[in-house]
């Protein structure tokens, strides 16, 4: 995995408002065969890193900087861009070396600077390519059952990391950094404690008594169940449970999950891990597809860097930034269908962490899901689709990852035609109210025939058959609220953007049998262009 | 002087010219006596050079960042070393400027603006081997902790005098440089170590 690796080339990024430095820096690390750039102020620094964003390597920042502590450099670099950043100073000082450290520097070096110090830097950029890899595996090795292998073959970038420099960094950001976390240390053979295995069974008990929890908070889960439009089922299905997981503390989960051995502990870790999961499905979105199945992810330490991603508390309290990231956990579980693949508006969609504020109208999707009216075939559905997609667990791992990039795909175009009033979208956008103007008036919520109506592969259909099922009991009903309030949809830009006429028909030239083996909440459209029923449902109703 | 026979080849060895040519003309030994003398003129230059770089290093002018920086010197950037510190040399000025500006007015100082150009001076005088004004900056910051005017201002007073000084000395060392290229001589890459030169003082840590 290392093959190939060469320090030659590094891309470097000097930020430092001091010239004399900035002068000497560069040409020290010319010598060094890095290629550099130079900057003299953190604002400028950090727009030319957000502008190519795989434009950099590794980034060098003085501390003290008169626009901008470097710090606060060091935090915006480290979770927008996760790249490892070298702090400098004059000052050695041991609590300003343990504040660059706290901040996420992967180094501190002290002014002035030697050449031996330079000529080593290329050591954290490996070092952190090769934990992005080995967290997977590791993770991988925990035993999560609901992560599969196309993970890990999909980071590796289905032909092998190469960790040469020029090439993208992955999209395992955080996990990467999170999964550092991981408090039972899972690529460590020598883990203390015995682990708990989370198989599918015990996760779902899990999601069930988070989304349980998560009806009693209907007004956050609406807002992140129409924002997170773009979310593959799983999302939709989990969606709420972002919200909720905000919420929903370990204890409460634990007692509502009555697994007697489990404890509070084992909650607590595998909550954060889907917080994680969740998340990275959003940016998924963005980045590439992933075959499929979940990390096992960390949540990021309580530390400073993460305290900027959250919102101020009341509002969003979900792990992840304000803005961008939520609109993709569309939550619903009511969404199982998979035809309900809607994709993120383009705004909220460009963005990772970010420290925006939300995408407004936080009472939009109140209403969005007011699931009271779906009937219990809906409500079913995230249950058993989640179930689907591991009584597909087998079948999976053989998955290539770019199954996900078609199925949606294929979803879509196949839910086209019949979908200008399509009852999948329907189903899940089901507003309770008059308001609600769109699509759902006329749902028509034999989503089976719907599906059936669409030429979909046999295996495909029966995918969309198992879908609407037979919800079990749950606290879906808690999950929508009222009001849809689609101003929000029609004020959004994308739509805009998107219009009818944008969607082209994909030329999905996937196997049937590939789709088939992925479930469908697995899916994840990839192309920020594409905009799902979902959007497609919001034009027809404006 | 130089006839076309003569003028056989002519080469630079080790900063001195020297000239070969075939034939047993007396004008090749003439040739060669002048290259020598010019040879002579080059490399006493080049001793004086070297002593006095090393006479800077010996009296706590400069310390080993300075060395660091001519070996970053090459042929690609020949100028790398008069660059930088010609960069040095004016964030001096401004810096000293405006905290003289903060100075000023007894019962108006701004300390925290003071600190804030010592500390920028303190980083710009490492990055060049600037040693005594590095040390000043240490004092200075000093007085600036415990508010102490005075104090500051003999500090900048201090501070500024010394960087002068510096300046006048190192565009000596420049011009010596000058000096022996014009004479076709080549620079010497003698890289003094501070520490060998001043054992009985440590080199300046930081704080």
């Amino acid at each position: 995995m290392d093959k190939g690796f060469s320090p030659v080339g590094l891309r470097v990024l000097v930020v430092d408002d001091d010239p004399t430095w900035l002068k000497i820096l560069e040409k020290m690390l010319k010598k060094c065969s890095y290629e550099v750039t130079t900057c003299g102020l953190a604002r400028e620094a950090l727009r030319l890193l957000r502008e190519r964003k795989d434009g950099y390597d590794i980034v060098i920042s003085d501390v003290n900087m008169p626009d901008m502590d470097g710090f606060k450099l060091l935090e915006h670099v480290g979770l927008e861009l996760d790249l490892p950043v070298i702090m400098m100073s004059v000052d050695g000082e041991t609590k300003r070396v343990m504040k660059g450290v706290q901040h996420g520097a992967c180094d501190y070096l002290l002014k002035p600077i030697r050449m031996k110090e330079l000529k080593i830097i290329w050591q954290h950029v490996l070092r952190k390519k090769l934990q992005e890899v080995r967290d997977i595996e590791g993770c991988y090795e925990g035993g999560a059952d609901w992560f599969t292998r196309n993970d890990e073959a999909h980071l590796l970038g289905g032909g092998g990391e190469d960790v040469s420099f020029g090439r993208k960094r992955k999209e395992f950001d955080f996990e990467k950094k999170l999964l550092l976390q991981d408090e039972s240390d899972p690529s460590s053979s020598s883990s203390k404690k015995a682990r708990v295995v989370w198989s599918f069974e015990l996760h779902q008990k899990f999601v069930n008594a988070v989304n349980q929890i998560g009806c009693d908070h209907s007004k956050y889960v609406g807002t992140l169940q129409f924002l997170s439009i773009s979310l593959p089922l799983s999302c939709l299905l989990h969606g709420s449970g972002v919200l909720c997981l905000a919420e929903a503390g370990p204890k409460k989960i634990l007692d509502l999950m009555n697994v007697p051995w489990l404890t509070r502990e084992n909650v607590a870790s595998h909550l954060q891990k889907y917080r994680l999961y969740l998340s990275r499905l959003e940016k998924g979105k963005e980045l590439k597809c992933y075959s499929g199945g979940v990390k096992n992810m960390d949540l990021p330490p309580k530390g400073s860097e993460f305290s900027s991603v959250h919102q101020s508390p009341g509002k969003n309290s979900y792990a992840f930034s304000g803005g961008s990231s939520d609109p993709k956990q569309l939550a619903s579980s009511s969404v199982s269908d998979p035809s309900s693949d809607v994709h993120m508006p383009p705004k909220a969609k460009k963005t990772r962490v970010e420290f925006d504020p939300p995408i407004s109208s936080s009472c939009a999707f109140d209403s969005l899901l007011s699931w009271s009216d779906v009937p219990d075939p809906l409500e079913s559905k995230p249950q058993i689709l989640y179930g689907s997609s591991f009584l597909q667990q087998q079948p999976l791992p053989s998955q290539s990852p770019y199954v996900a990039n078609s199925a949606p795909t294929l979803m879509e175009q196949e839910m086209k035609p019949s979908y200008e009033t399509s009852v999948n979208a329907d189903e899940f956008l089901m507003p309770q109210d008059k308001n609600s103007t769109v699509i759902l008036q006329d749902l028509d919520l034999s989503a089976p025939s719907a599906i059936s109506s669409i030429n979909v592969t046999n295996d495909t259909e029966s995918i969309l058959r198992s879908l609407s099922w037979e919800l079990p009991e749950s606290h879906h009903s808690g999950f929508i609220d009222t009001d849809l309030d689609f101003s929000w949809l029609q004020n959004e830009h994308f739509l805009a953007n998107t219009g009818v006429q944008n969607f082209q028909l994909q030329d999905y030239s996937c196997s049937p049998s590939l789709l088939s083996e992925l479930p469908p909440h697995l899916w994840f459209g990839n192309e920020p262009d594409e905009y799902t029923l979902m959007v497609d449902h919001g034009l027809f109703i404006s | 002087l130089m006839t076309a026979k003569s003028l056989a080849s002519k080469e630079t060895v080790n900063g001195r010219c020297w000239f070969y040519s075939d034939d047993d003309d007396g004008i090749s030994v003439y040739l060669n006596r002048e290259l020598h003398a010019m040879n002579t003129v080059v490399a006493q230059l080049q001793t004086q050079f070297q002593d006095y770089l090393v006479s800077l290093y010996q009296q706590g002018f400069l310390d080993n960042q300075f060395t660091e920086l001519r070996k970053l010197q090459d042929e690609g950037t020949p100028d790398f070393v008069a660059e930088v510190v010609s960069l040095f040399f004016d964030d001096c000025s401004k810096l000293i400027n405006s905290m003289s500006r903060s100075l000023e007015r007894p019962e108006n100082v701004d300390f925290k603006q003071v600190d804030s150009g010592v500390h920028q001076l303190k980083g710009s005088s490492s990055s060049v081997g600037a040693r005594r004004v590095k040390n000043v900056c240490i004092s200075f910051k000093e007085c600036c902790d415990v508010q102490n005017r005075e104090g500051c201002l003999r500090c900048l007073q201090q501070v500024d005098y010394e960087y002068k000084m510096l300046k006048t000395k190192l565009q000596d060392l420049f011009n010596l440089e000058k000096q022996i290229v014009q004479a076709g001589g080549a620079i010497p890459q003698h890289f003094p170590s501070y520490t060998i030169l001043r054992p009985d003082i440590r080199p300046c840590l930081d704080a």
